[in-house]
């Protein structure tokens, strides 16, 4: 049996799409077979970012109405063995997620995926509670910012809950903090919020710090999934993450300014 | 005056992330209470105010109400000035 993660943030715009896309990839590198599915609903995004946009036929809410079959919905990555995407309608509104519905598609993704892992919309309406609902573990993703962190905390006490573990008084939903956008230098200069921060105000377990990464906006402009480009500080971190999800124990880089050094710069350009 | 300013300005300031941090510690700290416990705080404080406005004029006296959560007690402070010199400010203190 499969395990569910939800991507999840209260706050728009943190990285849920790009970290989902991310993990996904990662997971199946792994050789884990691996499931990732857009919750937002009417937004459509996780297609490009993974880079399959033109070969979306039905989706998650053709699937939950019963007009098509999974294996016709799911789209499998070109590049990485194991790696599918069930894309989401961009026509309906939220409500065309039932609870029904979403129950039975992950309920039958689960029987043939290791991992099945549901990108939510921002926000606390209806269409992230479906999106966290099933969840077996939650990435919170949060930007070392106020409104994201206060958000984030709302998110914590939602999955507290309101999650299905939570209403069968089941073990309650593991949840992991991946703080991403984060940029050392201005934590440094005392502009932003430091990681120990965060997680003193959290206070659930660190899965990753993702640093701010002009790769993240190259990856995504070619429907790249980030963990793919392994020269960039941010694929590295993602791989980091995943492996820590999988058990591994490895320290955290990237939290400190890269000390660079003149020749240094002029070869590496690029963070 | 002046002098006094500039042992201000001396003072360094707390770094904008350190004030994000307290900021955000003390918000949070209020909306995990009111999330965990059945809020009647919010309710007790309009019936309050509806009683006082019972007995004086709300619009022209000073009613103060301040609500203070913590994790082990909250602490609901309404502070009213009433109209005759005679009497002394009125204090309630409502442990709750
Ligand atoms: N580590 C990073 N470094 C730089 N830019 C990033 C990073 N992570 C995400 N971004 C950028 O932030 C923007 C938002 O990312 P993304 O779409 O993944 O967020 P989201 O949480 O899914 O948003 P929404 O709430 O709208 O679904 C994108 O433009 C993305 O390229
Ligand atoms: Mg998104």
């Amino acid at each position: 049996m499969g395990k569910i993660i939800v991507m999840t943030s209260g706050k728009g715009g943190v990285g849920k799409t790009t970290s989902s896309a991310a993990f996904a990839t990662g997971f199946a590198l792994r050789g884990y077979k691996t499931v990732v599915i857009d919750f937002d609903v009417g937004l459509r995004n996780l297609d490009l970012v993974m880079g399959c946009e033109r070969r979306v036929v039905f989706d998650f809410i053709n699937i939950i109405n019963g007009e098509a079959r999974l294996n016709q919905a799911l789209i499998k990555d070109k590049r990485v063995d194991n790696l599918y995407i069930l894309p989401t309608s961009q026509t309906r509104d939220k409500d065309a997620l039932t609870k029904e519905g979403v129950e039975k598609v992950l309920e039958e993704l689960r029987q043939e995926f290791d991992y099945v892992i549901c990108d939510s919309p921002a926000g606390i309406e209806r269409g992230a509670l479906m999106a966290l609902y099933f969840a077996d573990e939650a990435i919170i993703v949060t930007n070392p910012e106020v409104s994201s962190v206060r958000d984030s905390d709302r998110i914590l006490g939602m999955l507290a809950a309101r999650s299905r573990r939570a209403e069968l008084n089941e073990e309650p939903v593991k949840e992991h903090l991946l703080l991403t956008r984060y940029d050392p230098a201005r934590v440094e200069r005392g502009e932003m919020l430091n990681v120990t921060d965060v997680l003193e105000i959290l206070a659930i377990p660190l899965l990753g710090v993702i640093p701010e990464s002009q790769a993240v906006l190259r990856a995504s402009n070619i429907g790249m999934p980030v963990t793919l480009d392994d020269k960039s500080t941010a694929g590295q971190a993602y791989r980091d993450a995943i492996a820590r999800f999988l058990g591994e124990q490895i320290e955290h880089r990237f939290v400190k300014p890269e000390r660079r050094g003149f020749f240094n710069r002029l070869l590496r350009r690029t963070a | 005056m002046r002098i006094f300013d500039f042992f201000r300005a001396a003072k360094p300031q707390a770094s904008s992330a350190a004030q994000a941090k307290e900021r955000l510690q003390i918000v949070m700290a209020h909306e995990r209470v009111s999330r965990t416990a059945p809020d009647f705080l919010p309710v007790l404080q309009k019936e309050l105010l509806a009683v006082i406005a019972k007995y004086v004029d709300l619009a022209t006296n000073k009613v103060e109400v301040k609500l203070d959560r913590g994790n082990e007690c909250s602490t609901l402070e309404v502070n009213i000035e009433l109209p005759s010199p005679k009497i002394e400010p009125m204090r309630a203190r409502i442990a709750v």
